[in-house]
């Protein structure tokens, strides 16, 4: 899947994959899309929640290799 | 959709226990959340510039996961908090747990609004220039003109 910017929140914790993940969407375009890396399996359920709670949709969630990757879409 | 509020008392200067506040503040702006934290009693600790004497005891604390089984009277030595601290800041780094400095200042960036207890202050004869300067000094009746307006308001 494309994406026009990375965010490798590898070795953070809760609930810094989440908070650093809408630090990393302020500076991008609605429609653009956020590829974030984390290691916390905490992140799996929180990053769909983020995209519940904010309306940026979560375009797909898997897990590769020990690493959770998400592809974050901004509203 | 309306912006959601906040609000959160936070009463405990430990380490353990200054987590959730932070915590829960940061991810709540994050998420859009207007929020306030009004620190009262020992919570006023956790708005020092130095947060280097919020510790954690492992006295009347018989939840705190030990590496070894430890007697009161043991956890009662003089170093043992100083110790108990170390080692929780330690596993904290571990496990990539942010610190409380870097929690509190993802709040401040997020204009997570903090609110210092006038009264605390004065009862134990604190010096306002050993807290940050971003907080707001007021009592309970500031903090209750927001927090009565909130979706969630948690005393911690």
């Amino acid at each position: 899947m494309n994406f026009d910017k990375e965010f490798d929140a590898s070795g953070l914790n809760c609930p810094l994959p989440i908070i650093k993940t809408k630090k990393s969407l302020v500076d991008m375009e609605s429609g653009q899309v956020l590829r974030v890396i984390a290691t916390d399996c905490g992140a799996v359920k929180d990053m769909q929640a983020f995209a519940d709670q904010t309306g940026n949709t979560l375009l797909s969630s898997t897990e590769e290799g020990g690493k959770y990757i998400f592809f974050m879409q901004k509203k | 959709m309306a912006t959601k509020k906040m609000a959160i008392i936070a009463t405990k200067g430990t380490l353990d226990m200054a987590y959730p506040p932070f915590i829960l503040a940061s991810t709540a702006a994050a998420l859009g959340y207007e929020v306030q934290v009004f620190f009262t009693f020992y919570g006023l600790q956790l708005l020092r510039k130095d947060l280097s004497d919020v510790k954690i005891s492992p006295l009347a604390n018989p939840a705190m996961p030990m590496p070894v089984p430890m007697p009161v009277m043991v956890q009662m030595l003089p170093g043992m908090e100083s110790m108990a601290t170390m080692m929780m800041k330690q596993k904290l780094t571990k496990h990539g747990v942010a610190s409380l400095e870097e929690l509190r200042d993802l709040c401040l960036e997020a204009d997570v609004k903090f609110i210092a207890c006038q009264m605390t202050v004065d009862l134990f004869e604190f010096d306002k220039s050993e807290f940050i300067e971003q907080c707001e000094y007021g009592g309970a009746t500031t903090f209750l003109g927001f927090a009565g307006d909130t979706d969630i308001c948690l005393f911690v």
